[in-house]
């Protein structure tokens, strides 16, 4: 996927200026069907972290329902949660609170 | 390593898939019934698992994403199908080919795991009084396959 040109990014309007300007989390969810080592392998494979970081990461979704994978602006959050979706996981973004 | 082992690592780059041919001949029924699935975009719980929404409270915003991304997501999963049906007709493949049958196997899983309502308590033991039982079988085949290939290009890592 290529990231949206900036023509097609929605400008900021009026009351929403603020809450653009505020960093983009992506967020993996548990489910019941990924294996841990798959969702472990993916997140080293797509963001190279470490197997130390990624496996933490696993387990917080794992164990707590849910875990912040990355974050940035929201074109670079589209991409990483597309590419989460091509391999199967269960990704979203939301605005970093 | 286990002798059973369906994926080795060669020489050179390159991963070994040998399959016996019934489940071959599986995989490759059901991929092509995901591709369908998917080219005629069937409506159900199972196939949006692999059309997620990215936006989950902002229906504008997520309209915006699924315009741009929706095609190349459907892209990118028949690429994987496709490269599910070399790795079926080639067994040495390269790590790419061995990426889109991982990827591919566990589109699979998703769909028949949601089809059969997964739970994480899920013993891998079959149940042969259940009707789904076949179903379980494949799923459990399936789940073997992908952390094989798991194991096998995580070494490239």
């Amino acid at each position: 996927m290529t990231a949206p040109s900036p023509a097609e990014v929605d400008q900021p309007t009026g009351d929403t200026e603020v809450a653009e300007d505020v960093p983009w989390v992506v967020i993996v969810w548990n489910d019941p069907i990924n294996l841990m080592s798959y969702v472990t392998y993916v997140l080293q494979k797509l963001f190279g972290y470490s197997l130390e970081r990624a496996t933490a990461l696993m387990l917080d979704v794992h164990q707590k329902g849910r875990a912040v994978v990355s974050n940035g602006p929201r074109e670079k959050c589209e991409l990483d949660v597309f590419r989460l979706h091509e391999h199967g996981l269960w990704a979203t973004m939301q605005h970093d609170k | 390593m286990s002798p059973n082992r369906k994926v080795k690592r060669r020489r050179g780059g390159k991963f070994e898939v040998r399959l016996s041919e019934q489940e071959g001949l599986v995989l490759r029924h059901v991929a092509g019934q995901l591709r369908e699935a998917i080219l005629t975009g069937t409506e159900g719980p199972a196939l949006r698992r692999l059309f997620p929404p990215a936006y989950v409270d902002d229906p504008e915003k997520e309209a915006g994403f699924q315009a741009l991304a929706r095609d190349e997501l459907l892209e990118s999963r028949l690429e994987a199908l496709d490269q599910l049906e070399a790795a079926l007709d080639e067994p040495l493949m390269d790590a790419e080919r061995a990426a889109g049958l991982m990827r591919s196997c566990n589109a699979l899983r998703l769909v028949l795991g949601t089809t059969l309502d997964v739970s994480e308590d899920d013993e891998p033991v079959l149940d042969l009084d259940d009707p789904d039982a076949p179903t379980w079988a494949l799923y459990y085949f399936l789940s073997s396959l992908v952390a094989e290939l798991v194991d096998a290009l995580a070494g490239d890592l």
